[in-house]
């Protein structure tokens, strides 16, 4: 189910200006990977060139290779839309659709790729979705109403649960506790501890706390100043990272010098 | 006891109080004017709800036999109008918003507010000199080919002058506005669903049909009242079009064509007098009516699903 992410000398720009430069770096399966770094490092940006996301902002676009079990995502002839089939997302604000029920919001990917699906089939995946991601003992009498009648951490449950109802092979998450209390946060952390046993995670996030502890690696980016392209520093095992980093910069930041 | 103790009043400034009062003055009006209108609308038509034949000489029998074919003509021809106005102007909208490069989008943007100043008798012209002619040879193959539907039926005109025709004049009149209401709707569409739709690995029609569409639609039911609204009380471009007549009938092609309230006053009025004018002016009363309850209904359902509008 999990796959393997090799990036090789990616370099991402919006328009002319270059964002990230020249990151390389590999990803193992069945693992969470962190990404750290001040506000405006790139990390979130990179993170969209994992499932082509980023292409959607007008003007963006990347070069370099992005290979997921050694097929390179921005290969000429890869279809973005599939891409984003393997490798599902979770925002940093909960974004289920307002317009649609519970129910509705978990099988919303599979019925794009699969428009017929059987009622029987449609009510397991939504109860296994919602299971996976914790919710389904909170949601399993209001499936009917409203996802946008849920509480923010909820929310962000139930974009989790529509992300794995697509079955991807791996999932990105941009920053998706920021806007979630504590109890929330705590509630996410647990469920990417349980997902990763499937898939391979990776996560954004300001809270360094949370980086160490959910995660196995940690990549340190990081920026020379306003205007200029923000850069891979240190990629490395948590624990290192955290207790003995082999970059001057990466101690700055994670003991809170800077940043 | 204890009294209680003064209320606190804030220091009334002269601008407050002149703006207060003026704000009032011109939310007041609306009603006033809506008001006068009304009563207007009303004094004058008593006497014509009544009269008979024998009362006013417009009349064949008496008031509500003449009424009915108007509305429904009004009725009808905007409903034709609205259902070749919102698809394509859905389609428009969703262009400029969604799939045209952005120089090309507000170009376009530009050409639809600029349609929308063009006034109605310019349309009307167009309608009679350009648009008849050229509709001919069309509506009389789709009579023959098509003439078992009971709409298409009958003789097709010679003229072209008939209620479609009318109708594609209004559809075209109406469009603008319906454009521009959906167009702004549409870019109002969260990023965030968007990009959780792209997310999900749909396809740019996909994205647009679980993120855009739901999230436009009170948007779109404003846009097709606005446009049923113009539609309903537009006079020159249908009086100049149609070739009338006053009868209740669903065939499209024909000669025989059900008139509308306000092209019907427009054409009567010069020569109106003494009681027919009442009768006249009552047509006026029952189109305000009909506009009020099609501004109802659109509401209704507006409200109706709020709990998913993404409002909340």
């Amino acid at each position: 189910m999990s796959k393997r992410i090799e990036v090789r000398d990616l370099n991402v720009y919006y328009s002319k200006f270059l964002a990230v430069e020249g990151v390389t770096l590999e990803i193992e399966p069945r693992s969470v990977t962190a990404f750290i770094g001040p506000s405006g490092c790139g990390k979130s940006t990179f993170l969209r060139t994992l499932n082509r996301m980023h292409e959607v902002i007008p003007g963006a676009r990347v070069e370099g290779e992005v290979l997921i079990d050694g097929n390179n995502l921005y290969d000429p002839d890869v279809d973005p839309v599939l891409v984003r089939r393997q490798v599902g997302m979770v925002f940093q604000r909960p974004n289920p659709f307002p317009t649609m029920s519970i129910r509705e919001n978990v099988i919303a990917g599979v019925k794009l790729n699969n428009s017929k699906i059987s009622k029987s089939d449609a009510d397991d995946l939504v109860e296994r979705s919602l299971r996976g991601a914790n919710l389904w003992n909170e949601v399993k009498d209001r499936l009917d109403r409203p996802g946008s009648g849920l509480s923010g951490g909820q929310q962000q449950r139930l974009c989790i649960a529509r992300a794995i109802a697509v079955s991807p092979e791996v999932i990105l998450m941009d920053e998706p506790c920021s806007a979630l209390d504590p109890i929330s946060t705590l509630a996410i952390e647990d469920l990417i501890e349980e997902l990763k046993q499937q898939y391979t995670i990776v996560i954004v996030t300001h809270n360094m706390q949370q980086a160490s502890r959910v995660s196995d690696k940690t990549a340190f980016f990081n920026i020379a100043g306003t205007g200029k392209p923000g850069k891979l520093i240190e990629y490395d095992e948590t624990t290192t990272i955290f207790s003995n980093p082999s970059v001057q910069a990466t101690e700055d930041y994670v003991s809170g010098r800077f940043g | 006891m204890s009294t209680a103790p003064a209320p606190i009043k804030a220091k009334l400034r002269l601008g407050d109080l002149v703006f207060s009062r003026s704000a009032l003055f011109a939310g007041s009006m609306i009603l006033v004017t809506l008001a006068a209108v009304a009563i207007f609308l009303i004094v004058q038509s008593i006497p014509a709800l009544f009269a008979t034949n024998e009362d006013a000489s417009i009349l064949t029998t008496n008031f509500w036999d003449y009424v009915g074919p108007l509305v429904f003509g009004t009725i009808w021809a905007a409903a034709l109008a609205l259902l070749m106005a919102v698809p394509v102007s859905i389609g428009i909208a969703l262009f400029i918003s969604h799939y045209a490069p952005r120089r090309l989008a507000s170009v376009l943007g530009y050409i639809v507010d600029l349609l929308a100043a063009v006034p109605s008798v310019v349309f009307g012209l167009w309608g009679i000199g350009v648009l008849a002619p050229a509709v001919v040879p069309v509506y009389a193959w789709l009579n023959e080919y098509l003439g078992w539907i009971p709409l298409f039926s009958g003789d097709a005109s010679a003229t072209g002058r008939t209620i479609l025709t009318a109708a594609v004049v209004l559809a075209v009149m109406v469009l603008p506005i319906m454009t521009a209401i959906c167009r702004e709707v549409f870019l109002q569409t969260p990023v965030l669903h968007e990009e959780a739709a792209l997310a999900l690995g749909a396809t740019r029609w996909e994205m647009i049909r679980i993120a855009v569409l739901p999230f436009g639609r009170p948007g779109i039911i404003s846009a097709s009242v606005l446009g049923l609204g113009r539609a309903l009380g537009e006079t020159m471009a249908v009086a100049m079009v149609l070739s009338a007549s006053h009868v209740i009938s669903f065939e499209l092609l024909t000669s025989v064509n059900p008139t509308t309230i306000a092209a019907n006053i427009a054409l009567s009025f010069p020569e109106a007098y003494a009681l027919n004018v009442n009768v006249l002016i009552a047509t006026g009363l029952i189109l305000f009516i009909v506009t009020f309850a099609v501004n109802a209904i659109a509401r209704w359902i507006v409200d109706r699903r709020k709990e998913f509008s993404g409002a909340n």
